[in-house]
């Protein structure tokens, strides 16, 4: 039996009493035909603008009711109080006078801001807590998944397997540079697809080169070759995107977050759906000369970075707005921590804690999430700002609000059940079908059901010949089941897997196969 | 592939007894050095492995000398004339040009590497005690950090960690030099601890209060930014009595006043390297440099932890520790072989290593633009400019030297769970192709001299080159380090064949050209399908592999 028998061969599961998004699989092979124009809530796009080096969070947006005490803590940083950028209805918060392009934004209804984000234990190491913030890992806790790459994962379920398809012919999610981020990364492959130029177009050797065996070396080998592959079947997709729109906006600052965002919205207006896009600029850590004390600590390194930020964000807004995609984009900002309260003797600030985080677009909920910080009367050098919001309640309403994942499935992405915020707008009226085209999309080499299960579920998978191994992974990588090391003729295979030792919670299902990686999520409750 | 979660070896640092062939000098040697040539595979499979190994790290200490104005057509150095070394004159004006100047004549010293691991090593600590031009600004620092790592860089551990904390380079960089009793600055004193030292590993157990508090140790220093030197202003010096966390052993180092406060670095780091973690932290950063990134329990436990060993009982001495990794069968199981994936600087000064393009000299019979003739040392502008371009292209696929992304170093080998399959994308695997292929197919002129693949004189190298089979089985050996199917070997030589079934198809042709090397007509015929033949070897993923 070939593969694709297989798949056509899971057609008589749809009898089996289980269910994909609370649906039976009955019904769902039913609408499958009818409904492939359906996209009502799944052509949303996530635009992630990281900062890297921890922004000094009271030096953007900051706090005019402890005006006094900013003064005490860091007078060579401060920024003069008359020159602080006003937000409409805000009279205590104000934003650093070089944002006024994201002022107006906020202004506008555009622009929502929420203080104090961070994580319980804030670790220090830029390293670490990137990474607690690409994979949205608890702060004793090291993920190997980020949490982009989960939820994509979880709406592509075989992805990279006989992707790109008609179904989703596009990159899952794209970053602009050279460099793909660990918050794409899935449990089995990064979904990240790397561009700098989407007109660029280097046709590369791909064909069957036979199994790449059973070494380490393959395993590269086989990395090697998939990026091949991908590079070709995707660069095509990119530029055509490119070739059917072009840039409107005449704000865009000629720096480099600038020019990636340019490319961000040219291809959502080109109509790529790709659902997530990962910009960066860099420079946050301003240990030393943040400010520059002759151009009275209003302009500086700091100055330049938020101008770059703010009016890059604002000729972004601007473009999709008349290239008519605003309602489809969300924005946020993100940084792995904010600075130190008392700044340091090199006109500078050290590695700090909590800082505001800023989601912008169409379908934001203009305001304030949260109370300005609150600052010690006599701050001390090793003071820093609490955490009040969990960044990983920004990340589950996004998945469940804008992205559309029901509760459980967010909970399961994200890990744990954070609170949801009141940060948008959008509304979801599920379309499960599209979501279920999504699921289906792709080669299926692997299935489970029941899913969510209690005790014990099914997997079902399919075998090109050689060597399978399948084991159970726990979300920090452990192993916890090693299920198949075997040698297994072509063709399907079950197995069952009893799970009534292991503790509820989201567990991973990863096979490999010859050079076939597939991961599945699977949830015991 | 049933490899992900049992252990990848059990081998460890017992000496290596298996075969000593072709390939194992060909992984020991893309492994220490940038890729290898035909001569160096020639001359190391004359050695014993323990001789090899020996050769390799005897490593010559004297410093070469330094990067010259190269740049006098741009803009004119009113101190320093063309061709002379410009690194003890300060000029603010000329320092982007002084600092292109440095990364250029780097780039030169790995492509004229000796047979050594030397600048491997300093590649390695340069990325390890990293820094970037870019924020420390000047290109006497770079090259005075260069020199340093250089003069050290098989030597001891505990010196490098004191001479790079008294840097300018990183002094700038992280602040040290801002670094004040007033208001300490900890930049340095976390990243001292977190990466150039301890680490962030399960047994790294220091605090936020010992980075506060190693930060008031390393008040004080100073530099002097019209010669670069480093200094001690007591003035500016803590002299409280730091206290240290219970993982220190609840250590104090007592403030000292005048200028022995200075000495309370010796102190700082005496108290860091007494940690056993440092030498586990080390040997794994050396590890995922040299042999591979994923560091299972196995390997932890049968290759870290002696390796950190031999390193503690060497007081720091890093060549011990090399040596027996070198030696070692795990260095050269067969788990390791080929498992890395080269580096932007493996990969292109590999390349112009392999294919020796700095000793192209053809001139070709009737026809000056067809020359291929690579700048010598006499001709320096033009061969800092080669340097440039391999710079470049290096930078474009993410490794720009004395500039990485962060204090970090390369992503490549940390990031978790890629690490060195970071290097390789949809964006930087095209542009890696797209280089190898222009080198030797088209190839960039400028004055007179080319960056090309001389592909004929590269073939020349082979005495099996007139037998299509063995030559290409040849040609494999060294290129690549995993093997290929027969189907791509066939296809390999049918474009030597010209697509025909007979060899002499391809020995008469290269017969013919031996005979007659005037012939121009003669070296098209077989330069045209080595030119082919070498492109497709680069454009199959196993070239991506080391």
């Amino acid at each position: 039996m070939k593969r694709r028998d297989f798949i056509k061969g899971l057609a008589p599961m749809s009898l089996l009493p289980f269910a994909i998004n609370g649906q039976p699989i009955r019904a769902y092979g039913n609408i499958l035909g009818a409904a492939s124009e359906d996209f009502v809530d799944t052509d949303r796009v996530l635009v992630l603008i990281q900062m890297n080096g921890g922004n000094d969070g009271l030096n953007t947006v900051i706090p005019l009711d402890q005006y006094s005490q900013l003064s005490a803590a860091r007078s060579n940083v401060l920024i003069p109080e008359n020159k602080v950028l006003g937000l409409d209805g805000y009279s205590e918060t104000g934003l650093h006078p070089a944002m006024s392009g994201m002022r107006n934004m906020f202004n506008d209804g555009k622009v929502n801001i929420v203080q104090n984000v961070g994580y319980p234990n804030q670790n220090y190491s830029h390293f670490r807590s990137t990474d607690i913030w690409l994979t949205g890992a608890d702060w004793n806790e090291t993920l190997e998944s980020g949490w982009i790459g989960r939820y994509l994962s979880e709406e592509w379920p075989n992805y990279p397997n006989g992707f790109p398809n008609d179904k989703m012919p596009d990159p899952l999610a794209i970053q602009i540079g050279s460099i793909v981020s660990p918050v794409c990364q899935g449990m089995a492959v990064n979904m990240g697809f790397a561009i700098s130029n989407p007109n660029y177009y280097y046709q590369l050797l791909t064909g069957d080169f036979g199994d790449p065996g059973n070494t380490w070396a393959a395993k590269e080998l086989d990395y090697v070759r998939r990026i091949a592959h991908q590079a070709n079947e995707y660069t095509e997709a990119v530029g055509a995107a490119a070739d059917k729109a072009d840039n409107i906006s005449t704000l865009y600052p000629e720096t480099s977050l600038a020019r990636q965002l340019k490319i961000v919205a040219q291809l959502i207006a080109g109509g790529l759906k790709t659902r997530v896009y990962v910009c960066t600029i860099g420079g946050f850590d301003t240990h030393a000369n943040q400010v520059d004390m002759t151009g009275g600590n209003e302009t500086g390194a700091h100055a330049s970075l938020l101008q770059n930020l703010s009016d890059s964000v604002n000729a972004f807004q601007d473009d999709i707005t008349k290239l008519g995609v605003a309602d489809r984009v969300l924005g946020m900002t993100f940084s792995e921590f904010g600075r130190r309260i008392v700044s340091n003797g090199s006109t500078g600030t050290d590695h700090g804690a909590a800082a505001p985080l800023f989601l912008f677009g169409n379908k934001v909920k203009s305001g304030i999430i949260g109370d300005n910080p609150q600052l010690p009367n006599v701050p001390t050098v090793n003071d820093n700002l609490e955490m009040e919001t969990d960044f990983r309640s920004i990340y589950s309403t996004i998945l469940q609000n804008w992205f559309c994942l029901d509760p459980q499935t967010t909970n399961s992405v994200i890990l744990d059940n954070f609170d949801r915020l009141d940060i948008l707008n959008s509304e979801c009226q599920t379309s499960s079908i599209a979501k279920d085209l999504n699921k289906r999309a792709g080669d299926t080499y692997l299935i489970n059901y029941p899913n969510p299960f209690s005790s014990y579920t099914t997997i079902r998978y399919y075998s090109e010949g050689g060597h399978v191994q399948m084991e159970i992974i726990n979300t920090e990588g452990k192993r916890v089941a090693l299920l198949v090391n075997d040698v297994m003729p072509v063709g399907e295979h079950q197995i069952n897997f009893d799970a009534f030792d292991l503790a509820p919670g989201t567990y991973y299902c990863r096979y490999q196969n010859q050079s076939i990686h597939h991961t599945r999520s699977m949830i015991k409750i | 592939m049933a490899i992900a979660s049992k252990a990848r070896t059990h081998s460890g640092l017992d000496p290596y007894t298996g075969t000593w062939d072709e390939a194992a000098v060909l992984h020991l040697l893309k492994r220490t050095m940038f890729g290898a040539t035909v001569e160096d595979l020639q001359y190391f499979s004359g050695k014993t492995l323990n001789q090899a190994v020996d050769e390799i790290l005897d490593v010559d200490y004297n410093p070469p000398s330094p990067p010259v104005n190269n740049y006098d057509a741009q803009m004119s150095d009113p101190n320093i004339v063309p061709g002379q070394p410009w690194v003890y004159d300060y000029n603010a004006s000329l320092n982007n040009h002084r600092n292109s100047s440095f990364k250029r004549w780097w780039i030169g010293k790995m492509v004229g590497q000796d047979r050594t691991i030397r600048e491997k090593m300093v590649l390695f600590w340069t990325n390890h005690f990293s820094t970037e031009t870019n924020v420390f600004y000047w290109a006497n620092f770079a090259y005075k950090q260069n020199a340093m790592i250089r003069a050290n860089c098989l030597k001891n551990f505990k010196t490098l960690v004191h001479e790079i904390s008294k840097d300018p380079a990183m002094l700038i960089y992280l602040n040290g030099y801002r670094n004040t009793k007033s208001a300490p600055d900890e930049n340095y004193s976390r990243e001292l601890q977190e990466l150039f030292t301890l680490g962030k590993g399960p047994d790294s157990k220091y605090t936020e209060s010992d980075v506060i508090e190693a930060a008031k140790v390393l008040t004080g220093w100073r530099i002097n930014t019209t010669n670069g030197n480093v200094f001690f202003d007591p003035a500016q010096h803590d002299t409280s009595t730091k206290q240290f966390s219970e993982f220190y052993g609840n250590k104090t180092i007592t403030g000292l006043s005048g200028t022995s406060g200075a000495d309370e670095l010796i102190e700082l780091i005496d108290m860091i390297l007494l940690q056993d973690e440092v030498a586990k932290y080390i040997a794994r950063r050396i590890y995922r440099w040299f042999v591979y990134y994923d560091i299972d329990e196995a390997t932890e436990a049968n290759v870290i932890a002696p390796m950190a060993q031999i390193f503690r009982n060497n007081n720091y001495d890093i060549k011990p520790m090399m040596e027996a990794l070198f030696k070692s069968e795990h260095f050269f199981d067969v788990a390791n072989r080929g498992a890395i994936i080269k580096s932007p600087i493996d990969f292109l000064v590999g390349f112009i290593r392999m294919f020796d393009i700095a000793n192209n000299n053809f001139q070709h019979p009737n026809n000056n633009s067809k020359n291929n003739i690579f700048p010598g040392a006499s001709d320096y502008v033009e061969q800092y400019h080669m340097w440039y371009l391999i710079h470049y292209y290096a930078s474009l696929h993410q490794q720009d030297i004395m500039d990485p992304p962060s204090v970090a170093g390369w992503p490549a080998y940390y990031q978790i769970p890629n690490f060195h399959e970071l290097w390789i994308n949809s964006d930087t695997l095209p542009n890696r192709n797209e280089v190898t292929d222009y080198l030797t197919i088209v190839g960039l002129g400028y004055q007179g001299f080319r960056l090309q693949v001389d592909t004929v004189r590269f073939a020349e190298k082979f005495s099996s080159v007139s037998d299509p089979g063995a030559f290409i089985d040849d040609v494999l050996m060294l290129m690549h380090t995993v093997e290929v199917s027969q189907d791509q070997k066939d296809y390999m030589k049918s474009v030597l064949l010209y697509g025909q079934s007979q060899d002499y198809y391809w020995t008469d042709d290269w017969n013919d050209y031996i005979n007659d090397k005037s012939s121009s007509s003669k070296r098209d015929a077989v330069e045209t399908r080595l030119k082919l033949l070498f492109k497709y070897l680069m454009n199959l993923a196993e070239y991506q592999l080391s």
